[in-house]
């Protein structure tokens, strides 16, 4: 609701938002110790090994670290081409 | 029943810590238990002086350990609170002159004559916190809603996990509602949500408990401040009652917050 009263009158959102959004990320680095450029280099190791077997749509690759409590969980999201593309190469 | 032994741990400086040791021990002393507190943070002894005891220490916990006096002797006892204990830390050695299995054999020579073992930790991930955290069968972590502070809580909490010592529960000190409600300060829930660890107490910033503190009087024996409440709801928590989190109500002298209060005591 703040927030969108904060977005009508164009205000920057409170700091304790800002403060909560940037502690999301801030745990789940802490948490990991995965840092955003290892996160990308999974991503085009795992593009690379999966393009093995079978063609990957690329720039729709995802992968993310979902938190469910204080479990994180690594969340791949890799679409794949389709089946009419991939056989005319 | 033997003790259960408490350690209030933060990773951060600070944020209340010895604080809560005092006044969650003085508020169970307070109902009639028999409870005993550790001050670990050797070196920078504040427990004795936030409980008003500093000038009959003789022994700690130092000379426990190395063997210079029994553990009664270094016990001083509260005389306000006869069933309080406190063992306070050496000033004047480092944190390894203490183990953690010097901790843990401590704490089982005062198990079975006391209902709580409460210990306070110093700051920090290292020996100290170690020692403190050793002979825990719960540990409390104490933030602030500030974000380096519930940083360095995730770190302890995942530092407690990895010992498997079973979750700890979490503890908000210093929460100033104005600012809350302005959107200016992390309320209960966000800190909640991100550490993700079961609540055991919220407390308000109060100015009692410097007041308190100045004086030497634990602020949980003080009948109507805020953060006083909150510690002795803390307390009751521990000893198993439900006890619902209204510590920071606007109930203070608003009829409409007695009249809720009222109603939630007959109800209960
Ligand atoms: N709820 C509160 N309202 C106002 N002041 C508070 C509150 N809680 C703690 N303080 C004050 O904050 C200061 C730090 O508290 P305390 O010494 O308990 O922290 P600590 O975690 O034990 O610190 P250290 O890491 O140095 O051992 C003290 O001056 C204390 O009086
Ligand atoms: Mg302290």
């Amino acid at each position: 609701m703040a927030q969108i009263i904060d977005r009508i009158l164009n205000r920057q959102p409170s700091s304790a938002h800002q403060a909560k959004e940037r502690m999301r990320l801030i745990l789940v680095h802490d948490r990991t110790n995965l840092s955003s450029e290892i996160l990308e280099k999974l991503k085009d190791e795992l593009i690379g090994v999966i393009s093995r077997h079978i063609e990957v749509d690329e720039k729709g690759v995802r992968i993310e670290i979902s938190q469910q409590g204080r479990e994180q969980r690594l969340i791949a999201d890799i679409p794949l081409r389709p089946a009419t593309r991939r056989r005319l190469g | 029943m033997p003790a259960k032994v408490v350690t209030i741990t933060s990773g951060k400086g600070g944020v209340g810590k010895t604080t809560a040791t005092a006044n969650i021990a003085a508020a169970l002393a307070s109902l009639g238990a028999k409870v005993v507190c550790i001050d670990a943070d050797i070196g920078l002894r504040n427990l004795d002086v936030v409980l008003g005891l500093e000038n009959r220490i003789v022994y700690d916990l130092v000379d426990v350990v190395e063997g210079r006096c029994r553990l009664r002797q270094a016990m001083i006892r509260d005389k306000r609170l006869p069933e309080l204990y406190l063992i306070p830390a050496a000033q004047t050695r480092d944190k390894s002159a203490v183990s953690p299995s010097d901790m843990v054999r401590l704490c089982d020579e005062l198990r079975p004559d006391f209902e709580w073992v409460f210990i306070d930790s110093p700051a920090g991930i290292e020996r100290g916190f170690r020692n403190a955290i050793a002979p825990a069968d719960l540990t409390i972590v104490i933030t602030n809603p500030e974000v380096s502070a519930v940083r360095d809580a995730d770190r302890i909490i995942g530092l407690i996990e990895a010992e498997e010592k079973g979750p700890p529960r979490l503890i908000i000190n210093r929460i100033k509602l104005e600012m809350v409600k302005k959107g200016d300060m992390l309320s209960a829930d966000d800190v909640l949500e991100l550490l993700a660890i079961d609540l055991l107490g919220l407390i308000p910033e109060d100015e009692e408990v410097i007041i308190s503190t100045n004086r030497g009087v634990p602020v949980a024996l003080d009948g109507k401040s805020r953060a006083g409440q909150a510690f002795r709801n803390i307390a009751g928590r521990l000893r198993g009652e439900d006890i619902p989190f209204t510590e920071l109500e606007d109930h203070q002298g608003s009829f409409l917050g007695q009249l809720t209060r009222f109603l939630r005591r007959g109800g209960g």
